[in-house]
């Protein structure tokens, strides 16, 4: 007999193996998932879910697909939050404090409650990344945020009704566009192709017969 | 985590071998070896997992037994259940599949003008694009050059690819590295802004740029910001069921089915770019997979239906290192970044086996044999067992914090069970990874079938029979970007006709003279998962 355990779905009791991730004990009850199922793996954040142990005070967050299950948990899954996004060209904004300000100015109204670091199913510093957007030091904020899933628990936690992830997008769009170093190499290679410097050496390899490319493939030196 | 006491003990003789091992340089395979690997170990030469296509435009051929029953299975909808009077949806460029191809194309799409909408059947972002760790490929220093990275990417590939798509993907590689960080994806840069590259499987120069171990999180996000700042309507819970063509033969939009309420819609279109992504959750040959949930081949169902032919459709990658262990992680993907930062391979009692950053064939190949005939694999459970993945030689070679610099998300993804991998070794197994094959494109985009585009995962013959490390990345932009450019000017010259779903009967017709009959629907659309409860033994998500 396999190991069960019960676990409580939307406030309903179903026993399931002990071994299962939440999103695995859901399809064992029976759920056919459509919401609330992306990657499986932890990187789409469309698996937020909440839960509470029987008898603990505290509420607890996690991806359902990353997540294995625990005896007397109460769940709810939260597959969808309306996060406001706004709409902006990037081309047009310039990494100033005042973008912030303009597009999503209610982080001003932070209250310090940090129960958005306190809901984050990755674990990271909301509270923090969201100090730095409001001064406008992107690459920190870029940086604090990164690992950013967007699943939204945070903005479902605000009493300020800030919508985190897209801050924090918005913030790394603009270091990666305008903060990051440029990089030369990069803007060389774009060039020389453009100016069909390889156009000769590419039309050669591709009229090669087969056997010919073998013994070219076959006797590349590799980069140490 | 628990560990078995065979696990604890070959985790020991990993550590006191982990200062030679690390020395060691082991020698890659000759040509030779590599060919008898393959053709021994493999999965795709196992013949008993394969099928003959009977009828249709690559009848014949041989496919994988799980997608040629979805191939020559009954439509799901039948010509008269809607109105294709009536479109609820009329744009020029109608893109299917809201991954990091379609969203590419979306955005070229829309700016030269188009009038364009996304239909994806989970959300904008739920895709394989999401899940690529490890990088993106592009030869853009110095010591490279595209014919470099043609050389590898036909060779790795076994010379099976279209040279032309090849050409493009490798010429097209910086530019759209340079799109991408005009968008505003990070990439790892040193402080003058030199990409921080490494080496994938395969590749003769250091050219894999990454976003830590979430390059492809970073690269969706981003697209997917952008297409939604553009007010690209993007319809989502929404698949599409069947494609839609005019009287001319030409492909003229989708019927397009609302995953919730089921109801039906039709989408009419003067071109159309399929961006339907890979097929890992048909789990071919009983593979675990480390694709997102609606990995199904939808698009290569839709478009052989249609008429459309496949190319290379009998070529699947398995990924070297899928987690092994814990079981709820059994399947998902462990980044060949984990051995570009110098992880080695290691069997059961300590020892190296192979070169870890071969192609990923030769590499999963080589895996499959240590366990499966050499016996020198972890047992982990009745049914699995596996290698190790030495990754706390990462830090050993390149110091404290590279992990939690570099692979963040491995090293999330395994805290999570309690496995800290910059102490702990990692086992892994082949996971069924990437679709090498799928419907054949030219050079513009578009499929043997007028105005139907294909773009990503979707399409083969652009890496042959064998996927590089970082070339998935950089295909959806490539192909994403072209399609969406050549459909959006396409859709200008393009004088619709009458709107027909004659080709579902057709298919029927041919389907009976063949001889085959079918009780399956498709497409698939999602996998149905009940974990071995009994209860639902019988059950069909979809």
């Amino acid at each position: 007999m396999e190991n069960m355990v019960n676990i409580y779905l939307y406030g309903k009791q179903y026993s399931v193996p002990a071994n299962l991730t939440i999103m695995g004990a859901m399809e064992y009850a029976g759920y056919t998932l459509v919401r609330g199922c992306g990657c499986r793996n932890g990187f789409c954040g469309a698996c937020a879910t909440i839960y509470r142990i029987k008898g603990d005070r505290e509420l607890k967050v996690c991806l359902a697909c990353q997540t294995k299950v625990e005896n007397d948990m109460y769940i709810a899954t939260l597959p969808f939050f309306p996060l406001v996004k706004q709409v902006y060209d990037l081309n047009k904004i310039k990494p100033t404090e005042a973008v912030m300000m303009q597009l999503y100015p209610e982080i001003y109204a932070c209250i310090g409650c940090n129960s958005c670091t306190k809901a984050c199913t990755q674990g990271l510093n909301v509270m923090q990344y969201i100090a730095y957007a409001q001064r406008g030091e992107f690459e920190k904020c870029a940086e604090e945020s990164f690992d950013c899933v967007m699943c939204g628990v945070c903005s479902s936690r605000c009493p300020a009704g800030i919508s985190h992830p897209q801050v924090a997008l918005l913030a790394r769009r603009l270091n990666g566009k305008y903060l990051a170093p440029e990089c030369g190499h990069l803007e060389d290679r774009v060039k020389e192709i453009k100016d069909g410097t390889f156009d000769e050496l590419l039309e050669s390899l591709m009229q090669k017969p087969i056997s010919e490319m073998k013994e070219l493939y076959n006797n590349r030196e590799f980069e140490k | 985590m628990t560990y078995t006491e065979e696990m604890l003990k070959s985790m020991q003789l990993v550590a006191e071998k982990r200062a030679a091992n690390a020395a060691l340089e082991p020698t890659r395979m000759t040509a030779d070896e590599k060919t008898n690997l393959l053709a021994t170990y493999h999965p795709d030469y196992r013949q008993d997992k394969f099928k003959t296509i009977t009828f249709g435009a690559n009848k014949g051929e041989k496919a994988p037994i799980e997608l040629v029953e979805l191939l020559e299975a009954n439509a799901r909808i039948k010509a008269g259940d809607v109105d294709l009077e009536k479109p609820f949806y009329d744009v020029d460029v109608l893109i299917i599949g809201g991954g990091g191809a379609g969203s590419a194309a979306a955005i070229m799409a829309d700016e030269a003008g188009a009038k364009v909408m996304i239909a994806t059947k989970l959300r904008i972002g739920d895709a394989n694009t999401m899940m690529a760790e490890g990088g993106i490929q592009a030869a853009d220093k110095p010591n490279d050059s595209p014919a470099i990275h043609y050389l590898d990417v036909f060779g790795g590939g076994h010379f099976a690819a279209k040279p032309e798509l090849v050409r493009k993907l490798v010429y097209d590689a910086p530019e759209c590295i340079k799109w991408l960080s005009d968008l505003g994806v990070e990439f790892d840069k040193a402080p003058d802004g030199t990409m921080i590259t490494t080496h994938g499987g395969g590749t003769s120069r250091k050219r894999m740029h990454a976003a830590k171990d979430y390059s492809g999180a970073e690269i969706m996000r981003t697209l997917r910001d952008e297409v939604l700042s553009r007010q690209i309507p993007v319809v989502d819970y929404t698949a599409a069921v069947e494609l839609i063509k005019d009287e001319s033969g030409a492909v003229a939009g989708a019927v397009l089915m609302n995953m919730e309420t089921r109801e039906l819609r039709v989408a009419r279109a003067k071109t159309v770019i399929m961006a339907t992504g890979g097929a890992g959750r048909l789990h071919y040959q009983g593979f675990p997979t480390s694709n997102h949930y609606g990995a199904t081949a939808d698009g290569l169902i839709l478009g052989y239906r249609a008429g459309a032919k496949l190319f290379a459709e009998d070529s699947l990658q398995y990924h070297p290192t899928g987690a092994a262990f814990p079981e709820q992680i059994f399947g998902a993907l462990v980044t060949e970044k984990v051995r570009s930062l110098g992880a080695k391979l290691v069997n059961v009692n300590g020892d190296v086996f192979q070169h870890p950053l071969e192609t990923r064939d030769v590499c999963a190949s080589g895996i499959i044999r240590e366990v499966d005939d050499r016996k020198n694999g972890i047992k982990i459970n009745d049914t699995t067992s596996g290698v190790w993945l030495d990754t706390p030689m990462i830090e050993y070679k390149n110091g404290e914090g590279t992990i939690e610099k570099r692979i963040p998300a491995m090293l999330r993804m395994f805290g999570k069970y309690g496995i800290d991998i910059r102490k702990e070794p990692i086992l892994v197994y082949p996971t069924l990874h990437y679709q090498n094959g799928g419907l054949e494109i030219s050079e513009n985009g578009m499929s043997t079938v007028e105005n139907l585009y294909v773009a990503g995962e979707a399409v083969g013959g652009i890496h042959g029979r064998n996927r590089l490390m970082g070339n998935s990345l950089l295909d959806i932009i490539v192909f994403g970007r072209n399609a969406g450019v050549n459909a959006a000017a396409k859709a200008k010259e393009v004088k619709l006709g009458k709107l027909t779903l004659d080709h579902i009967a057709a298919f029927d017709k041919e389907r009976a003279e063949a001889g085959v009959v079918s009780d399956k629907v498709s497409p698939m659309l999602l996998p149905t998962y009940t974990h071995g409860n009994p209860v639902f033994e019988d059950k069909k998500a979809f």
